[in-house]
């Protein structure tokens, strides 16, 4: 029970842990961006990867996601919606994205669109 | 099949020792289900979160997709202050560990820090919407507000949305103080902490997707 409890809830290490990650991921994510510490073409996957990691830690260390028994369904519902949400934002964007690039007026003719070039 | 109109005749043939009333008494009559420890209205405040997550990928597949229609105006880049930004992210991260250590605190049921640190955890949530609220002001104030652009439309919706959420929590803290300090820390207060203890991790997940994707991608 102790251990279950523990679970559930955290501990102060835990708590300790996931704030002590949490604020490097933050300050490294903005120190890339603002001090310029990482090539600029590198900075836009550094600062996701960054999000992702932090994303991950207060999941485990804040709302206490995990594989023990009492865990598993929240577990289970949060990744049955980190895939609902993965296809509504990036089937949103892919959509949008092609809309813009082939739908947009001024970027082809109409004789051109007509001859199927 | 096991209706609930027969397990309360049963109840009334045999009736059940009463529990002990004690004062002052939680007057939602929710606890005469023993075996309920809390767990399935968790699960489903969960549920909900997960439902408030949708809300929010929605809200950021708008903002992903309309964030370069500036319409020739000013774009994140000329409108956004990352020190600014940084200090917002610091409060709000500062707050979630803060409301961590009231609920360890409740775990051990200390009555009088849990309501210390639910105190401090809301001063700086507030710090926050405090923040936000100058921000969003100076926005509009600069000509930049939620009908200049596409852009400027889905950044105030979606920031905006979240602070809403910051706000009701807040006052979700406050309730709960006043709670603890009337019925102190019984069972339906534990679980409606644990369910506020959700929500507020909850918001701050959230900003981190915030403060990478509308606010950090801009200089990147």
């Amino acid at each position: 029970m102790t251990t279950a409890t523990s679970h559930a809830h955290g501990s102060l290490r835990s708590y300790l842990i996931g704030f002590a990650l949490s604020l490097l991921l933050t300050l490294a994510a903005f120190g890339a961006v603002m001090l310029k510490l990482i090539p600029h073409q590198l900075q836009l996957s550094a600062i996701v990867l960054c999000c992702v990691v932090q994303l991950v830690v207060q999941l485990v260390f804040f709302l206490h996601i995990g594989t023990a028994r009492e865990q598993r369904s929240n577990t289970g519902i949060f990744l049955c919606t980190a895939l609902l949400i993965a296809i509504i934002v990036s089937g949103s964007l892919w959509v949008m994205h092609n809309a813009n690039t082939n739908m947009m007026p001024g970027t082809i003719s109409v004789e051109r669109a007509m001859a199927h070039d | 099949m096991h209706s609930p109109v027969l397990e309360e005749a049963d109840t009334l043939l045999a009736p059940a020792p009463r529990k002990p009333v004690t004062t002052p008494v939680h007057a939602h009559p929710v606890d005469d289900h023993s075996h309920d420890d809390g767990a399935k209205t968790t699960m489903g405040f969960w549920i909900y979160l997960m439902s408030d997550c949708l809300i929010f990928a929605v809200l950021f597949a708008t903002f992903g997709v309309l964030m370069n229609q500036t319409a020739d105006g000013p774009g994140g880049r000329d409108l956004f202050e990352l020190p600014f930004v940084l200090g917002e992210t610091m409060l709000l991260l500062i707050s979630s560990f803060t409301f961590g250590m009231a609920m360890l605190n409740l775990q051990a049921g200390k009555q009088r820090q849990v309501v210390l640190w639910l105190i401090v955890s809301g001063m700086i949530g507030a710090g926050f919407i405090g923040m936000e609220v100058f921000e969003f002001s100076k926005l509009i104030h600069e000509g930049a507000g939620p009908s200049g652009s596409a852009f400027l439309s889905s950044y105030f919706t979606l920031v905006g949305t979240h602070g809403l959420h910051v706000t009701m929590g807040l006052i979700w803290i406050g309730v709960m103080v006043d709670q603890i300090r009337r019925f102190g820390l019984d069972t339906i207060v534990r679980r409606r902490l644990a369910c506020l203890s959700l929500f507020w991790h909850f918001l701050d997940l959230i900003w981190i997707c915030v403060f990478t994707f509308v606010y950090l991608r801009e200089f990147a």
